[in-house]
């Protein structure tokens, strides 16, 4: 009996520095965003003990220095193995060289066809390699404040349908001061927000244009169409006054506190405002437009950086399979409010109030393809300031625009 | 050993660290930075290569640096002349009252202690448009219409501008103040039995005597505003100078250069610049008041 | 009140009353736009996320809520609290000694190269930190200095500005006494320690408060040498408040009181060294 007690404890301390023999760190790098360095903790937890030997770390950065502080670590040889980078910028980085192709043995065409939407295997598609693999995919949505339309007189349970309606809604929500200030904004217009994307791939196809060639490096928002939309957009700021850039801070600050009766935003937001007391608040699918239904999707995907290798790209690997798996990509549905990356799932919530408008959005929704994506939004957002704050016509600031931008395109695939 | 041997061996072994200080972590950098502004060196480029002077061409081809370098001047322009002529009437003013001297000069002195920073998104706040900015609430209750302050692009420059006068004035009015008491008290008093009224008084002797004060204080103040920084970055709409670059200085353009867009050759091309026009600038200060001072 | 005050100067003796109250009132409504921001700072952090947006100017019902979650351990405020005070004082003491040091044996001592080494230091007061964080950057980045205290601090371990203010100090020293002590056989160093430093304490002071003052406010340098939120200084902390998520205005300003609170103490306790501080010289960034 003793022996065997003896024997067994020998096995375990054995087995025990076999284990710390191996145990390796990987280094997973994100953004912060409480709920997902919430969840991520949970995660990890949840892998290392799935996998003894594996042990992860997450570090976090803020939102405003996050793409400075990778550009500036992963050359330095200080990044981390795994990388959360925003779709956007992964052109940039692949070019670079700083990320490496995802195994291809397990990353196949085959693979990416079967568990992800269209836009996602086309964005982080390069010449037949695959860069890097979301857990979750966002889009937009009306988000409306229940208590300011039962203030206005409009039924809180009917969202407006149509950008026609949207604009009389916005009209009708609309307060001023008795000089004339906006002091509650109809709808939230901040083109630093979600309003460049709303834009970009919504309100130009809406009004019948193309906003892009099909592999994004034409741009061809500034016809007649696009102008239109464009116009209607910058309408709505200097001519009905329902809102303006800035106002209340920005967008989200203005509807999280009553500012702005409504806003539209991504299916992020879910649990942000979820957790602020005494806002009664609803989303709903984007407004349609000549019977035209488009929304944005976009993501943040996980990328390995290059020069990760041997033990630990297996173990990266490993890790990576794990956090895009359908039972995290659910998790990650509840706890932070992106929807799953991978079409199967959608079913499931087919009649949930709060992410069907989400869900739907995602059928028909188009992913822009950036170069730049920082510069490509300071160009619209421009375009918008060019506008309403120095008079310029919208014709006139979304030609602009679209030089600036074509050249911008240009000047990164001449490279 | 002698005395002297000592003594000068002595003084090299305290300055040794300090010198290679200097020279690492001063002179140094700056030589880098002149040869990497000749490369295209970027945090998205493993190998710099030679460009010759392409850097300066695209820098000084960019109307987005053309537009900050305008904005930097104009920063300095209005910015310093304002805060050196208020702080004069204040010590002036300081200087004429019984008492009461140290607590006003305290309450002056405040803001030039505190973080840039925090006073930054204190004011930010405070220049909100209706219904939330504290400034366009006064506005409104006397019957005034709303300034747009930060949402504007000829209201944003001068909102920001004023926040550093604020910050600046404590200091130069307690260099001024200090300036005032060292003129001899008989020179006012002989001027005074003379028949000079308070304004001859100012100009003649008051002013005259004070040109090593205004000097100091003009070239500090300058520089102080070319390089102006931290209160663009925290008082526009994410950190980019906004609206429309109305408000980015040179400093801010450098530094998004180098850590947003990661061209660090160009960044490094743009410092010299800058460095080169705030020399000359002080220089020419130092000149033309040296000329006024010998008349 | 028999006593006329010391300090009066000829054109102010004379004046009427009257421009005196003017001054008076003058200086007096100044005080108020100077003040204000600050009370409405610390106003503002007395109200919650709700009573914030409502333009009130006394908080309807005040709350130390904000203070309580800024200082707790959920937040990071105290993490880079902590991060501020390390490199204000480590650059602090490290000025302290080496720009007393080299002020020292500049001023008292003669060798061969003394001028050209304090026109070298002097000169380099000419360029400014926003000219060199390009390469700085690259220095910390290849010394892997990046995220580290040291990464922070090493551009100030040494002032230029204090080696002149130093200098000019140590010059008024008699010489006297530093020779008596070389007579009696005490080392350089201890001379520098035991009897040069005490004399000097009134510029030490002047020079640490200023040191300790313009690193707790630094911004430019700290932001771009730490990447890591555990690494940040209170400025930096700051700036990064408002993100993706909207502003928090309630904590920004909150915090914004705590960054200054320490600041707020050093002035009052030190006010006098700080005003003749400035009036000497006047040292910031």
């Amino acid at each position: 009996m003793k022996k065997g007690i003896v024997i067994a404890m020998l096995l375990m301390l054995a087995a025990g520095s076999l284990v710390w023999a191996q145990t390796m760190t990987i280094t997973y790098w994100q953004y912060f965003y409480e709920s997902k360095v919430k969840l991520m903790d949970e995660l990890i937890k949840m892998f290392e003990q799935q996998n003894p030997g594996i042990k992860v770390e997450q570090v976090t950065f803020p939102y405003e220095s996050y793409n400075q502080k990778v550009a500036a670590s992963i050359p330095a040889g200080e990044g981390p193995d795994i990388i959360n980078l925003f779709y956007g910028w992964l052109p940039m980085y692949v070019k670079a060289g700083y990320l490496q192709e995802l195994p291809p043995n397990e990353f196949t065409k085959a693979y990416f066809e079967k568990n992800y939407y269209k836009f996602v295997a086309e964005s982080v598609d390069f010449n037949g390699k695959y860069y890097a693999a979301p857990t979750a995919v966002r889009t937009l949505a009306l988000l409306w404040n229940k208590k300011l339309f039962r203030e206005a007189g409009l039924d809180p349970e009917k969202p407006p349908r149509t950008l026609d309606e949207l604009a009389a809604y916005a009209r009708k929500l609309s307060k001023y001061d008795g000089q004339g200030n906006l002091v509650q904004a109809g709808l939230a217009m901040q083109p630093t927000g979600q309003g460049h994307n709303w834009i970009r791939e919504v309100l130009f196809r809406q009004f019948g244009n193309e906003p892009y060639s099909a592999d994004y490096r034409k741009v061809t928002y500034a016809d007649d169409k696009g102008i239109a939309a464009f116009r209607w957009y910058t309408d709505l700021i200097v001519k009905d006054k329902v809102g303006y850039p800035n106002f209340a801070t920005d967008d989200v600050t203005a509807f999280r506190s009553g500012k702005a009766a409504m806003n539209i935003d991504g299916s992020f937001r879910i649990a942000t405002l979820n957790a602020i007391k005494d806002l009664e608040w609803g989303a709903a699918e984007l407004p349609s437009h000549n019977g035209v239904k488009s929304n944005y999707a976009s993501y943040w995907t996980h990328a390995i950086v290059a020069g990760v290798s041997g033990k630990k790209l297996e173990a990266s690997v490993k890790f990576l399979k794990f956090i895009t798996s359908p039972e995290v990509q659910e998790l990650w549905l509840k706890n932070v409010g992106e929807l799953p990356a991978s079409p199967a799932l959608a079913a499931k919530y087919k009649d949930n109030p709060v992410y069907a408008p989400f869900f739907n959005g995602l059928a028909y929704a188009h992913a822009s393809q950036f170069v730049d994506e920082a510069g490509q939004r300071t160009i619209l957002v421009d375009a918008v300031d060019k506008v309403w704050l120095k008079k310029v016509d919208p014709a006139v600031a979304l030609r602009e625009a679209a030089a600036a931008e074509q050249k911008l395109i240009d000047d990164f695939w001449k490279k | 050993m002698t005395l002297k041997a000592r003594k000068a061996f002595t003084a090299y072994a305290f300055l040794l660290i300090p010198l290679v200080f200097f020279l690492t972590v001063r002179f140094g950098p700056m030589l880098y930075m002149l040869a990497m502004s000749f490369t295209n060196w970027s945090l998205m480029r493993k190998v710099p290569a030679f460009v010759g002077f392409s850097n300066y061409l695209k820098v000084l081809n960019d109307p987005v640096f053309l537009q900050s370098l305008g904005n930097t001047a104009r920063y300095a322009i209005f910015g310093a002349p304002l805060v050196i002529v208020v702080s004069f009437l204040i010590a002036l003013m300081l200087d004429a009252i019984p008492r009461g001297k140290s607590i006003f000069r305290l309450i002056y002195v405040l803001p030039y202690i505190t973080p840039v920073v925090a006073v930054s998104w204190v004011w930010r706040w405070m220049y909100q448009p209706p219904p939330i900015g504290v400034i366009n609430g006064v506005l409104g209750a006397l019957g005034l219409p709303a300034g747009e302050f930060l949402n504007s692009t000829t209201q944003a420059l001068p909102s920001i501008l004023v926040v550093n006068v604020w910050v600046e004035l404590g200091y130069c009015t307690t260099i001024f103040l200090a300036g005032l008491q060292t003129i001899p008290r008989e020179m006012m008093e002989a001027a005074q039995i003379d028949g000079a009224n308070a304004r001859q008084i100012l100009l003649k002797i008051t002013i005259p005597l004070l040109n090593p004060v205004i000097l100091f204080l003009t070239v500090m103040e300058g520089i102080q505003f070319l390089r102006i920084f931290t209160q663009v970055y925290n008082m526009s709409m994410q950190a980019m100078g906004g609206p429309l670059n109305s408000t980015k200085s040179a400093a801010l353009y450098i530094y998004q250069k180098a850590f947003m867009y990661f061209e660090m050759a160009q960044a490094a091309a743009a410092s010299l610049i800058l460095f080169v026009i705030i020399m000359s600038i002080t220089l020419l200060q130092l000149r033309f008041f040296d000329k006024n001072l010998s008349y | 009140m028999e006593k006329v005050p010391v300090r009066q100067h000829g054109h102010a003796k004379r004046k009427l009353p009257v421009t005196i109250l003017a001054a008076y009132v003058m200086l007096g409504l100044l005080s108020v736009i100077m003040i204000f921001p600050f009370v409405w700072m610390l106003l503002s952090s007395l109200k919650d996320a709700t009573q914030i947006f409502k333009l009130r100017f006394l908080p309807e019902a005040p709350t130390l809520d904000n203070y309580r979650y800024i200082l707790s351990s959920t937040s990071k405020f105290p993490q880079w609290f902590k991060n501020s005070v390390i490199v204000a004082l480590c650059t602090t003491a490290s000025v302290l000694f080496f720009d007393s040091l080299v002020g020292y044996a500049l001023s008292k001592f003669s060798f061969p190269g003394k001028k050209l080494i304090f026109l070298l230091i002097v000169s380099t007061l000419m360029i400014p930190t926003e000219m060199l964080v390009i390469p700085w950057y690259a220095m910390a980045r290849a010394m892997k200095w990046v995220n580290t205290y040291w990464g922070i601090m090493f551009p100030g371990m040494i002032s230029a500005f204090g080696v002149f203010l130093m200098r000019q100090f140590m010059q008024t020293l008699p010489d006297d006494l530093i020779d008596a002590a070389r007579v009696d056989g005490m080392g350089e160093l201890r001379i520098f320690l035991t009897i040069v430093l005490p004399l000097v304490r009134p510029a030490l002071a002047t020079l640490a408060i200023f040191n300790f003052i313009g690193n707790w406010n630094a911004f430019l340098w700290p932001l771009i040498a730490a990447s890591k939120p555990k690494m940040f200084t209170l400025p930096v902390g700051l700036a990064n408040f408002s993100g993706e998520a909207g502003s928090d205005w309630h904590y920004i300003m909150t915090g914004a009181a705590v960054a200054m609170a320490p600041l707020i103490l050093v002035f009052l306790l030190f006010q006098k060294q700080i005003v003749r501080g400035i009036a000497m010289t006047g040292l910031k960034g």
